[in-house]
């Protein structure tokens, strides 16, 4: 398989078309189940309530902005390295998704924070670098928002993502690191997990369902640049007019 | 190689010292700006105390930020920057030359001020003595993350507030360990912790920073 083939972006546009239905499906038929698992299914924490079920949504969209930055900059690297517009270009469509999560999980973690702490916000190692990231989210896109040529554009907002990245680790090991407010990491790959078997099985579809999610909508906004970038050559022109 | 080096830092200070106003501008900056907060928030001492590390910290992240949109666009406008990009010596050492003229003009006088405004918010001499050394070893990180702030942006409209936006999120680490270091001795917890880190961070951004933003000028100027 020649890896360079899906890298041209006549071949990319056509097969991105074919995916997104079946990424977009998926996400849908995953959260249906995963909020039905979260609201209905998943017995009541006997410390915390009916609250705690906002963590359906607020865990997969803290994980998805983080590993969306990682995504991020792998595309980043690899668009630097071999020189591929179309990494650029995931790279590009990514972004919005990730701020996005980003804000939700900010957002959800108050609602949440509210009744447990008995406040909106604390300035708590996590929810800090979790704000950080939004920072560095913002700054990638107003970067590349402010300049005109796609090439530089491009660029400069890898490389300013590759500087960025060393941040998604201090957000992940911040919990070790400061010991604050914030509850630990209730998931670990190396000891049994915390909380019942229906609440984690919930989390992991919602963020199954995230990911897909994802997916769906970074190669819809690829394909969109794609064809913005791609508006002089032949391939583009002759879809535009094969379509009416 | 070192030649090379100190060729680019001298001819940056011999510039900025023929035009005293530039540089002067940043300092009176730092120094308005922290004089501001006791006006704010009233000149209770032990207050005045607790927050002067930060303070003081924060104001001297403003002032580079403040002086870093000029650090290669001078140069670039009336062309100098892309004859000193031809030259056969590797680009990162004309980034590195670049952030420490930018540190000897912006960084140390920042050291010289900062305990006259310590004083103004009540510090103790030892806290003093950790505020000028944290000080020391955090304003070259500020210049070197910022040198490849200011290569991203250069000749962008709104490059200021632009830069602010970029590098403000990655001198966090830098404002965390340098104003905890003076608050440990505040707390009597110590300081040697947060100035290591701080120390950690600053061989780290010298080793990364000139490289990455010599790869940045490549990707503006081109």
């Amino acid at each position: 398989m020649n890896l360079y083939h899906y890298a041209s972006p006549s071949t990319f546009y056509p097969w991105a078309g074919k995916l997104i239905p079946w990424f977009a499906a998926l996400a849908l038929i995953l959260a249906a189940a995963g909020l039905y698992i979260g609201f209905f299914v998943a017995p009541t924490d006997f410390q915390q309530g009916e609250g705690y079920r906002i963590i359906f949504i607020h865990v997969p969209a803290a994980w998805m902005s983080m590993f969306i930055y990682v995504v991020m900059a792998f595309w980043s690297a690899i668009g630097l390295a071999f020189n591929t517009r179309q990494s650029f270009v995931m790279a590009r469509a990514l972004a919005p998704t990730g701020a996005m999560f980003t804000f939700v999980a900010l957002w959800t973690g108050a609602l949440w924070g509210k009744p447990m702490w008995g406040a909106w916000w604390v300035w708590d190692a996590r929810l800090t670098s979790e704000l950080i990231l939004l920072f560095l989210y913002v700054g990638v896109m107003a970067l590349q928002a402010a300049i005109d040529d796609p090439r530089r554009a491009d660029r400069a907002g890898a490389l300013l993502n590759l500087v960025g990245v060393i941040n998604v680790p201090v957000i992940y090991f911040s919990v070790k690191w400061w010991n604050t407010l914030h509850q630990g990491a209730s998931v670990s790959l190396t000891r049994a997990p915390s909380m019942a078997q229906t609440m984690l099985w919930g989390m992991l579809i919602m963020a199954l369902a995230a990911w897909m999610y994802t997916i769906a909508v970074a190669l819809a906004r690829a394909r969109t640049l794609t064809l913005e970038r791609e508006r002089q050559s032949e391939w583009v022109r002759a879809r535009l007019e094969g379509q009416p | 190689m070192l030649r090379f080096l100190f060729t680019v830092v001298r001819r940056d200070v011999l510039l900025a010292a023929r035009r005293r106003g530039d540089w002067l501008t940043a300092q009176f900056f730092f120094v308005i700006v922290v004089s501001m907060f006791p006006l704010g928030i009233g000149p209770e001492p032990g207050m005045l105390r607790t927050i002067g590390p930060g303070v003081v910290w924060v104001a001297a992240l403003l002032a580079s930020l403040l002086s870093l949109d000029r650090l290669f666009a001078d140069d670039y406008r009336d062309g100098s920057l892309e004859q000193a990009m031809l030259s056969p010596c590797p680009m990162a050492l004309l980034t590195l030359g670049k952030a420490i003229a930018h540190w000897v003009i912006n960084g140390i006088p920042l050291l010289l001020i900062a305990p006259l405004l310590g004083i103004q918010f009540n510090l103790p001499a030892a806290a003093l003595w950790i505020l000028v050394l944290s000080l020391a070893i955090g304003t070259p990180i500020l210049s070197l993350l910022g040198s490849i702030g200011a290569a991203l942006t250069l000749g962008l409209r709104g490059g200021g507030a632009l830069v602010t936006l970029l590098i403000m999120p990655l001198y966090v680490p830098a404002l965390i360990f340098g104003a905890g270091a003076v608050e440990g001795v505040l707390s009597g917890s110590g300081s040697e912790a947060h100035l290591s880190l701080l120390g950690a961070f600053l061989v780290l951004s010298l080793l990364l920073a000139p490289w990455v933003s010599a790869m940045a000028l490549k990707v503006s100027v081109e």
